[in-house]
């Protein structure tokens, strides 16, 4: 078992409100190994962003970082001060965005802008900047970079601007590329370009990816390993295939039953029942047991932490056998 | 070639809104301002070129004299011709009012970047500062500054400055509390950058286009506080010549020679004019579609 990149333990940000504490990540653990992809799943307000954010220090001004450790390549990036984080974001550890037209300077030419990093962080000149960039566009697949360089974002489309993003992610010549739901703002076909040339970076760079999204098919498709959070913790993580084939918390199996499948067509669509919890105010014992198809007794007191199941396999349910079982009783997946 | 492939060499360079070089000449307002200062920055450009007489030369002889060949707006009452003294006038005046917007607002951009960038205790004191600039008129404030620090060109300068940066500082805060909530910001401080590098290099330009369209209406108040401090004798100093002392010298003569006190007016009513339409021009087309 090499040595993962990233070793995320207990991470905790905290929102101070007028009406209490939100916890909008409550003890979330997760780790990510050189060259693999790591999906982080999970619906809106699951706290995934804010984790994501977190591990290189770019909360809001009114979240803060409460706790955990996240060991990056051997440093705690959470006890770091932001001199040494500044050096290590756009370098060592980069992020890519979700709606490329807002994450690109919207007045600088894309040219630039990929080159900035270049520039600025590794002292190339201006040429060998310009040069560097035209490299980082033939690498993210954008044809002509030589006039495309010369383009503002609002002149390109989505696809190519996501591009543009991952060059500039990757001039900094990252270990770990941070993605927010790279894809979610793009149409299927672009989509499909976009992951693929993900999944070929990652392999020739040898380049790690957390890779953040709501979308489970996306994750299968582009991810080794897969962390599902809910109301701001890890409630399973593990292979995606086995994850996704015998799901062992009530959770991943519910939201892999929503998903509508074109092959068995129904009426109605599956939905988890009631809303996701305050984070100011939990529900008591396991999160998720208001909503839980499963929900026992013991559910209801104390607290659920990950444990180790064997196959690399991590739970927070007590009951994953029954859910492990209906699942194998009506399989999610066909085939995976 | 995989249809994949395909498709993205064929992605287009889709332009969705067009630049400022293909508007400009369908915007009257712009089109109307830019001409009519154009023509008066020209004439003041080339002042020697465009007059005959000296505007300080006085010629007790042919005081109060109408049109004619040689004046064509005729002399004052020290003989001195108007249309040169006119023209000189825009020269000084615009000259000074150019210098009087630029100073407000490089510092006033400054101020408002930095204070609307690190917020907490910087934008306080920068505030407060702005409130209490803010609390007096514009004007009466200019005036009692020159009037305390003595007449003279470069006491303007320094009066409108201490009084102008603040609507600048405001303008650029407003618009940066905006943009460094934007995406690309937090992109920027994700691909490491510098804090200077940010408000320099991304804020900045995002966030000028505001100040630039102000600026047209500023240089209208400053050209109106210079001549109203020429007027009252607290601006240019004579012989310089200048609108607002124009006036107050014709002053006398109205019920006899009106032209004297009115054609300066008229000048500043036009330049005025001319300022504002490009204002309005201006910031039609540099408004985002």
């Amino acid at each position: 078992m090499t040595e993962p990149l990233l070793d995320v333990r207990d991470l905790r940000v905290e929102f101070s409100l007028a009406r209490g504490t939100l916890r909008a990540v409550d003890g979330a653990s997760f780790s990510v190994a050189p060259g693999e992809a790591l999906g982080i799943v999970g619906e809106s307000g699951s706290g995934k962003t804010m984790a994501l954010r977190a591990l290189v220090g770019l909360l809001p001004r009114t979240a803060k970082l409460a706790g955990g450790t996240v060991l990056f390549d051997g440093v705690d990036l959470a006890a770091a001060n932001e001199d040494t984080l500044r050096e290590i974001r756009g370098g060592s550890i980069a992020m890519v965005f979700q709606e490329p037209m807002t994450a690109l300077n919207p007045v600088m030419k894309v040219g630039d802008q990929i080159a900035e990093g270049p520039l600025v962080r590794l002292g190339l000149g201006r040429r060998a900047a310009r040069k560097r960039s035209l490299e980082l566009m033939q690498l993210v697949g954008i044809p002509d970079p030589a006039r495309r360089a010369d383009a503002y974002p609002h002149e390109l489309s989505g696809g190519l601007r996501q591009r543009v993003m991952i060059a500039i992610a990757l001039s900094g010549e990252p270990k770990l590329l941070l993605c927010d739901e790279p894809t979610t703002a793009l149409d299927v076909t672009i989509q499909d370009q976009i992951l693929t040339l993900l999944s070929s970076l990652r392999e020739r760079l040898q380049v790690s990816v957390v890779f953040v999204s709501h979308d489970l098919a996306v994750i299968a498709q582009t991810c080794q390993h897969v962390a599902v959070m809910y109301a701001g913790q890890v409630v399973e993580a593990g292979p995606v295939d086995t994850v996704f084939r015998e799901p062992r918390h009530p959770y991943t199996l519910s939201l892999l039953r929503s998903v509508p499948d074109v092959d068995a067509t129904r009426e109605t669509l599956l939905t988890i029942p009631g809303s996701p919890p305050d984070l100011a105010e939990p529900p008591p014992g396991c999160r998720f047991h208001p909503r839980c198809p499963f929900v026992q007794l013991d559910c209801v007191h104390g607290e659920f932490p990950l444990r180790m199941l064997g196959g690399g396999r991590t739970t927070a349910c007590i009951h994953h056998e029954a859910c492990a079982a209906d699942a194998r009783r009506q399989p999610v997946v066909a085939d995976a | 070639m995989s249809a994949v492939a395909v498709s993205v060499a064929e992605a287009p360079l889709v332009s969705e809104r067009r630049g400022f070089r293909q508007r400009w000449y369908r915007t009257p307002s712009f089109v109307a301002g830019a001409s009519i200062l154009g023509v008066i920055v020209l004439l003041a450009i080339l002042a020697p070129l465009v007059t005959w007489h000296d505007p300080i030369q006085q010629d007790l002889v042919t005081i109060l004299q109408g049109p004619s060949w040689s004046h064509p707006l005729g002399t004052d009452d020290l003989g001195r011709d108007i249309w040169a003294r006119l023209v000189y006038s825009a020269r000084t005046d615009l000259r000074i009012a150019f210098l009087a917007v630029v100073f407000p607002f490089i510092i006033g951009t400054l101020a408002g970047l930095v204070a609307g960038y690190f917020g907490g205790r910087t934008d306080t004191i920068a505030n407060w500062l702005v409130s209490v600039v803010v609390a007096f008129p514009f004007y009466v404030l200019i005036i009692a500054l020159v009037f305390a620090l003595g007449p003279g060109t470069r006491n303007i300068y320094i009066a409108i400055t201490i009084v102008g940066w603040v609507s600048y500082a405001r303008i650029v805060r407003g618009e940066v509390l905006v943009q460094k909530r934007q995406e690309y910001v937090l992109a920027a401080r994700a691909a490491g950058l510098s804090n200077t590098r940010i408000m320099v290099r991304h804020l900045l330009p995002n966030v000028i286009t505001q100040a630039i369209v102000f600026s047209m209406s500023d240089i209208v108040l400053v050209i109106l506080a210079i001549v109203t401090l020429g007027y009252l004798g607290l601006g240019v100093q004579p012989p310089t010549p200048d609108w607002g002392r124009m006036i107050a010298d014709g002053q006398t003569y109205l019920t006899t020679n009106w032209e004297l006190a009115t054609i300066p007016g008229i000048a500043i009513v036009i330049t005025a004019l001319g300022l504002s339409l490009l204002a309005d021009g201006l910031a039609d087309l540099l408004r985002p579609e």
